[in-house]
């Protein structure tokens, strides 16, 4: 370091300086939905094996207004976070090339969300009707 | 210049023989359509304030010297023109995460004394061949590997633009980490095992939460990001030992 006086600016609120930034906190925050809703069906798949009751009794703690509430907001928030990680996926994807060429970043983007959709239809439909 | 304009640029000053800490002034200066960002401030040291320090060199965005905050943006200030900003005001700064030395000049020594040279910048060769042994050939393929990390200018626009390095320093930081990779990348490179303390560290790749901001910002898009996040998996495989069985070189 250099031997004269500096000044190191403060980091204090610094992701609220760029919408750049306020986008990947709200990416980030997202994942706290995703994991609360995770531990709910888990809770579920435990309190199957308890039991016809149990379960019955989990199924109906779903139809609590408040439940239902958070359900729609995490399914909001999922639906954001799912796109954040499309949208990072190319920096994450191993070098891929085509004929020499690398993949365009929108293909892994778009490619990874028309999955994500494709496969949000068909559990839905199995979930539904089968 | 039949279509001079007056534009407001604000500069953050800071002299650390008077100041305790910085301050903004502002000055009025003619530009242009083609006058540069880096030319406004030249304006301003050659007629309003000769005490204005601010680094440059080429004024073609390729010495990576003249990076600063431009409206909260890291740009390359040869790189960035007033008439985009008009009427509106230009507010510059220093690169963000570093410390000032004075007004827009940063302290960029722990990068170059320390970050820089930890990466080893270099090609390790397997073992040093005698000039009479000819060249190391390579394919096009094999070079468009490491190609665009190789494109560096070691600007800083990337660390201004990454917060991980503004909350904890001695982050490795996205420009040094893809310039490992860029030797890792190179066929003719078998440095994996000397640079795999550094990679597989908290200062290392995973210091990295992905951000992404670096890659946006970066003049030459070198993609540090892309460069970080490849190698997240590769330290993953080294850790659990898999890695020299996958490594094209055949291991280090």
């Amino acid at each position: 370091m250099a031997q004269v006086k500096t000044y190191v600016r403060p980091m204090g609120g610094w992701w609220r300086r760029n919408p750049y930034f306020v986008r990947y906190m709200i990416r980030e925050a997202s994942s706290v939905f995703l994991a609360i809703y995770s531990v709910i069906l888990l809770v579920g798949l435990w309190r199957l094996t308890q039991g016809a009751a149990a379960w019955e009794a989990w199924l109906g703690a779903l139809t609590n207004p408040i439940s239902i509430l958070f359900h729609w907001l995490a399914l909001l928030t999922v639906g954001y976070h799912a796109y954040t990680w499309w949208k990072v996926a190319p920096k994450t994807a191993p070098d891929l090339r085509i004929g020499g060429r690398p993949l365009p970043e929108c293909a892994i983007t778009a490619g990874g969300l028309l999955g994500t959709i494709g496969a949000s239809i068909l559990i839905y439909v199995i979930v539904r009707w089968l | 210049m039949a279509d001079t304009r007056t534009i407001e640029i604000e500069v953050l000053r800071y002299n650390p023989e008077k100041d305790s800490e910085p301050h903004f002034q502002t000055f009025k200066v003619p530009f242009a359509h083609d006058t540069s960002v880096l030319q406004g401030l030249q304006y301003i040291k050659d007629h309003l304030d000769g005490s204005l320090t601010f680094r440059w060199s080429c004024r073609m965005a390729i010495c990576g010297s003249c990076g600063k905050m431009v409206n909260g943006k890291p740009e390359l200030s040869c790189h960035t023109f007033l008439r985009d900003y008009y009427p509106g005001k230009v507010r510059i700064e220093p690169l963000n995460h570093f410390p000032i030395l004075r007004d827009l000049a940063i302290d960029q020594s722990d990068f170059f004394n320390k970050k820089l040279p930890s990466v080893k910048p270099y090609v390790v060769p397997k073992e040093k061949k005698p000039l009479s042994a000819g060249t190391y050939v390579q394919t096009p393929g094999q070079f468009h590997k490491y190609y665009q990390y190789s494109q560096c200018i070691n600007c800083l626009l990337c660390y201004a633009a990454c917060p991980q390095f503004g909350l904890k320093p001695e982050f490795t930081g996205p420009a040094a980490l893809a310039l490992l990779h860029r030797y890792n990348a190179d066929s003719r490179d078998r440095g994996w095992d000397e640079r795999a303390e550094l990679l597989n560290a908290e200062e290392g790749v995973w210091g990295c939460t992905l951000v992404g901001y670096c890659s946006e910002v970066c003049p030459k898009h070198v993609d540090p990001a892309h460069a970080i996040n490849q190698n997240k998996v590769n330290s993953t495989m080294d850790y659990f030992g898999v890695l020299k069985f996958l490594m094209p070189k055949g291991g280090a």
